[in-house]
């Protein structure tokens, strides 16, 4: 055990610590994206990389999401890891093209020839107060493409070890990075970063007997605060931090369901074709004869992402989850 | 009195001096394309760089014919023919030195081939059995690409790359008259010059991009004047000049080699073929148009120049044709064997490991398998 200080962190450093340790440990890894020099990237994320490694290894890019993404590929292809940002989710749009045709799918193409590790950092998510175009949850975007990883961490911990295992993925991962935690601290020691967690992995956040609440990124706290409060009413939930969307964990999420008997996915993004369908799909599938009651979505609303004066009514709260446990039959159980 | 009067002694401050970062002049592009054969500049023109440009045409030609009678055989999905283009896809591929790479769109399997890529591997995207048929980086050349453009950033960052681990290598990225549309080609470009990368971005304007024609791709002046926007420079030249394409590429590699960033080379040439197999180019365009352009042809004007100076008879002209079917006919040869596919291989290369939902339905393909297998083994339904 460390005899250093374990000090709260938050969540940005540990991303840039995540950064800072790659760099220092592999000379193939390089930064880029609009900001991340010089400024240090709008979410500080970046800060003192180019400082410290050069401007060469950290870039400034100009502002163009598919030529950020598409010279990241050819880099790539010379034995290089960018690591991209796309500063906010919808502006990650232009680079969908790269992202789609090539980024996901050119080891296939060339049939495991040209892997391309590249990360791609995306700040994504609602609730701190962004206006349009700075809020979307895509998510589902990213799932639905085969070749990508997708992974999302909920806690500063995770945050360092989910980013160190992106980096050094052979695959292209996508990072998808809750705005809203940004500045969430945690007791996390930095002198001594938790080891790199391998990608697919889910955890039991909180354990619990009633229902499930399977969750994950900037939903997972808010599903810590609503199985808080569900002790008033007797409940006792378990929250499952997904970590990572690709691969799913399936394993972890399915132990827990068959022991609850009944589950709740909480989401920021859409409910219609959003990741709670594939989820609660999944779960329904495998543990049918398990299952108490239907599997429950509580997510955001199907709507364009709403300005930030209403983005309290769209975004997925304590009342809306516990409303949701409250409709899990459970009459049923007497 | 005026508005303007009435306000008075106001005067705006001046803004300060402004200064055009890059002078446009040298950049810009001459009002002629470039031509050797023909002219006087051919004098000057390797003998022998010229006879291997020929023998190289040759073949290409007889490749363009051979993959559009595979198609009809049902031997390729679709081949977009390059006949008429001869010229701009062997000096691409003859430009580049072993280290540097290559980036082809769809249109280029010929370039590919003149790189040294096995001539039935280069095909299999365009037959079926997989995306890729060649290793990428045995030769250095990147995947056909399909999409319009989307190559030219990868091979902007692959030479950037190269740079910054101090490597000697130029990439030539290849693109049409439609592609220079696209949102990519703009960024491509746009990231190249910022960053003086080596790449050489080879625009072969054909005239149409499927049925559209130039005129209504663009307002520009023309492709090569785009480059002076970036701060690079525009080439224009002759495409059916093979001489003079591969002089302009020549000077354009060598330039980028030197450090002195990229250039934009608009080549200007005619696709004599239709689109590919699948398109009608009677709806789009009149014989008289093609047949103007068969006139510029450029194995006719390689010819014509290397006959008129005597350094190729009728026995040299026979040999180069023997030797393109040869070539032709081991291209039959083997792309009238059925490729050998294994249905697994759809799980085995999406990720480094499959993922645990791939390997469930890599069981089920499996178990599918076994089951046709039985089926097979025993009695057809």
């Amino acid at each position: 055990m460390s005899t250093v200080a374990v000090k709260p962190a938050t969540m940005a450093q540990a991303f840039t610590r995540a950064l800072r340790d790659a760099m220092a440990a592999d000379p193939a890894v390089h930064v880029m994206g609009e900001d991340v020099g010089t400024l240090g990237g709008v979410f500080r994320v970046t800060d003192g990389l180019a400082e410290e490694f050069g401007e060469d290894r950290c870039t400034d890019t100009p502002l163009a999401e598919a030529g950020i993404l598409g010279t990241a590929v050819g880099m790539a292809m010379y034995g290089l890891r960018p690591v991209v940002e796309m500063q906010f989710d919808a502006f990650a749009y232009p680079a969908f093209e790269q992202l789609i045709s090539h980024v996901a799918r050119t080891r296939n193409r060339t049939r495991g020839r040209m892997p391309l590790p590249i990360t791609i950092r995306v700040p994504y998510g609602g609730g701190i107060g962004g206006v349009e175009h700075h809020s979307d949850s895509s998510e589902a975007y990213y799932m639905a493409t085969p070749g990508l990883h997708v992974v999302t961490p909920a806690t500063v911990a995770d945050a360092y070890g989910l980013l160190r295992a992106a980096i050094a993925s052979d695959d292209p991962v996508v990072v998808l990075e809750p705005k809203r935690l940004y500045w969430s601290k945690d007791s996390w020691n930095p002198e001594e970063p938790t080891p790199v967690e391998p990608i697919g992995r889910a955890v039991v956040r909180r354990p619990g007997r009633s229902a499930t609440l399977i969750t994950y990124g900037p939903s997972v706290p808010v599903c810590m605060e609503a199985a808080e409060a569900a002790r008033a009413e007797g409940w006792d939930l378990e929250v499952v931090d997904l970590r990572s969307l690709v691969p799913f964990d399936d394993e972890t999420v399915c132990a827990s369901v068959r022991r609850t008997g009944r589950a709740v996915v909480v989401h920021e993004s859409g409910s219609f074709g959003g990741p709670g369908g594939e989820i609660a799909s999944r779960v329904t599938e495998r543990c049918f004869h398990h299952l108490e009651a239907p599997v429950l979505r509580v997510a955001g609303f199907d709507v364009p992402y709403p300005p930030p004066m209403l983005e309290r009514h769209h975004l997925p709260g304590v009342d809306r989850i516990l409303d949701a446990v409250g409709r899990l039959q459970w009459e049923a159980e007497s | 009195m005026t508005v303007m009067e009435q306000r008075g002694a106001y005067k705006p401050t001046p803004p300060p001096a402004w200064q055009p970062r890059t002078d446009p002049a040298p950049l810009l592009p001459d009002a002629e394309p470039y031509r050797v054969l023909g002219t006087e500049a051919a004098a000057k023109a390797d003998p022998e760089l010229l006879r291997t440009l020929y023998a190289q045409l040759v073949k290409g030609r007889r490749y363009n014919a051979q993959a559009t009678a595979l198609t009809k055989q049902g031997r390729l999905a679709v081949y977009p023919s390059t006949t008429g283009q001869e010229a701009c896809e062997v000096a691409a591929a003859l430009v580049l030195e072993e280290q540097d790479w290559l980036f082809p769109s769809y249109r280029d399997t010929l370039a590919v081939v003149a790189r040294g890529v096995d001539p039935v591997e280069a095909l299999t995207l365009l037959r079926g059995d997989w995306h890729t048929g060649y290793d990428p980086y045995e030769h250095r050349v990147a995947p056909l690409c399909t999409p319009l453009a989307t190559q030219l950033p990868h091979a902007v960052g692959l030479a950037h790359a190269a740079r910054l681990k101090g490597d000697d290598v130029v990439a030539l990225a290849m693109v049409g008259d439609g592609g220079t549309s696209e949102g990519d080609f703009h960024e491509a470009l746009n990231f190249a010059a910022v960053w003086q990368a080596p790449v050489v971005f080879l625009v072969q304007n054909n005239g149409f991009a499927i049925s559209v024609p130039l005129a209504k791709q663009t307002a520009a002046p023309s492709l090569a004047h785009k480059a002076v926007g970036y701060g690079m420079p525009g080439r224009l030249v002759d495409g059916n000049d093979a001489a003079a394409v591969h002089e302009v590429l020549s000077d354009a590699v060598r330039h980028a080699r030197a450090g002195g960033g990229p250039t934009l080379v608009e080549a200007i040439t005619y696709r004599v073929d239709a689109h590919t197999n699948a398109d009608d180019a009677t709806r789009y365009r009149g014989d008289a148009e093609v047949e103007t352009w068969r006139e510029h042809d450029p194995i006719r004007l390689l010819e014509r120049e290397l006959t008129g100076r005597g350094l190729l008879d009728e026995a040299g002209i026979e040999a180069a044709r023997q030797d393109a079917e040869t070539m032709a006919a081991a291209l039959r040869e083997h792309m009238n064997q059925d490729p050998a596919l294994d249905p697994m291989d759809l799980f085995t290369h999406v990720y480094a490991e499959p993922t645990p939902q791939l390997r469930e339905q890599r069981d089920q393909l499996r178990a599918e398998l076994e089951a046709e297998a039985d089926t097979e083994g025993g009695t057809h339904r």
